[in-house]
């Protein structure tokens, strides 16, 4: 069977991982290289990169080091932030990454999921939400959370994946940095009207919320989160271990 | 030395610095005569049947291909390149592959379960039946994507996976190899798969 997959996501200023870590053992905390292969080692299915350079410069050194990644890191990876056009999908995908996740530039220009899904396959392009109740509705917000787009999130999300999204990252912002638990709620909305695999980001404070969202909502294909394993609050083995424990399917 | 079998399908950076990694000399290349004096030969893909059978044949790289496998060269064929090596798929429409292994390629689509997804997208347990590349990997965990999976190949079936229905995993038909997942992708048990192809593990 199919495992769940467990995701550490790593955010990239100018090469270097932002948020720091605490690990023992490791030199650079703040090297992808070193943190990625520690991840890679401990038992992560999958790493997520963001780069949220603002300048040219930074996006060359994150080019650069999604290159020295991918060279040396042999487990799936996503690479996200200032993804705009079919050149930046072209960009992050010479340098090794296997999947373009795709936030503010789908909002911009609708079309570029569909571009990218045509020409890299479905199974290239994740589409990223980041979503926040409004008014007793789930609305879309662009540039990280800060901008409101009005658009509801669940037409949007299946409208992207009609389009050729082959996976969906649900970030909510109501529960994210909560350590409260995933959105179960805004999750279920997501996987029941879209048949691609569904990623829950936002809100995981212990692992036993990694147990808590594959229970109750066993489409959910799997779990991100950044900050509760960079601080070493969860650690990954343990963490399947308890999954596995709960007859939740994982890789050992 | 192991040549990459370039004929414009794909994305081979992993799949390059994966050789690379494990030790081996590795170039990546779409000439007959460079290819030629490699040792061993992979044969990637991802997309498309039609379209990558159709550049195989339009490069000159599937009469290559056929004709360094008859010559006994080893060949590993990865995701879409495992299931070019079959005689057909039934990707949209009807196409013919390299015909080097006996079988046929066909959709997940319609003969899943409900409520399985498709594409079979990522971490699954192998389940070993024979051949030699795989021996003692059974119930290790490797990288799948993909919607199509080869059927009728017993004579070459090598393992399988548990997705509703057993999957075709990986095939073996002596110097001819295949892995529906990808080993480049499938941490350090994707190494060793590697490392074995390229004889540096000797396995029963």
């Amino acid at each position: 069977m199919i495992t769940k997959r467990i995701i550490p996501c790593l955010d990239v200023r100018n090469g270097r991982v932002v948020k720091g870590t605490n690990f023992q053992g490791l030199q650079d905390v703040s090297s992808p290289v070193e943190l990625g292969k520690y991840y890679s080692d401990n038992g992560a299915d999958e790493l997520v990169f963001y780069d949220i350079t603002a300048s040219a410069e930074g996006r060359k050194l994150f080019t650069d080091i999604l290159t020295e990644v991918a060279s040396t890191i042999f487990i799936p990876l996503t690479v996200g932030g200032g993804i705009n056009t079919l050149e930046d999908f072209a960009r992050v995908l010479k340098c090794g990454a296997d999947k373009v996740s795709v936030n503010s530039g789908a909002i911009r220009n609708p079309a570029l999921v569909h571009d990218a899904a045509r020409l890299y396959g479905d199974q290239c392009v994740v589409l990223s939400a980041d979503v926040k109740r409004v008014d007793g509705q789930f609305r879309v917000f662009a540039k990280g959370g800060r901008e409101d787009t009005g658009m509801e999130a669940i037409s949007w999300i299946k409208r992207c994946v009609d389009n050729g999204a082959g996976e969906v990252v649900l970030n909510s912002i109501d529960t994210d940095g909560v350590k409260g638990g995933f959105d179960l709620e805004m999750l279920e909305a997501v996987s029941n009207a879209v048949d691609v695999p569904v990623i829950a980001s936002g809100g995981a404070g212990c692992a036993g919320d990694f147990v808590t969202l594959f229970q109750r909502l066993p489409k959910v294909d799997a779990g991100l989160a950044a900050s509760i394993f960079h601080f070493g609050q969860v650690k990954i083995p343990e963490l399947k271990q308890l999954l596995k424990e709960n007859n939740i399917p994982v890789r050992l | 030395m192991i040549g990459i079998i370039d004929y414009g399908v794909g994305n081979l950076f992993s799949l390059c610095s994966s050789c690379k990694a494990i030790g081996e000399e590795a170039f990546v290349s779409g000439d007959a005569s460079a290819l030629s004096k490699a040792d061993r030969l992979i044969l990637p893909g991802v997309g498309a049947f039609e379209d990558a059978a159709k550049k195989l044949r339009d490069t000159g790289m599937a009469d290559f291909v056929r004709q360094q496998a008859a010559a006994g060269k080893p060949l590993l064929g990865i995701c879409l390149g495992m299931q070019l090596l079959f005689e057909k798929s039934y990707e949209y429409g009807c196409h013919e592959g390299l015909g080097l292994l006996k079988g046929q390629v066909v959709p997940m689509e319609g003969r899943l379960p409900a409520g399985l997804k498709i594409p079979h997208m990522g971490w699954n347990a192998l389940d070993v039946k024979g051949g030699t590349l795989l021996t003692g990997l059974s119930g290790q965990y490797v990288y799948f994507v993909h919607s199509f999976f080869a059927e009728n190949c017993e004579e070459s079936l090598a393992a399988v996976t548990e997705y509703g229905i057993p999957i075709t995993a990986a095939v073996e038909k002596g110097n001819i190899y295949g892995c529906q997942f990808h080993p480049e992708k499938s941490g350090n048990v994707g190494m060793r798969i590697l490392r074995r192809f390229a004889g540096q593990e000797k396995t029963v």
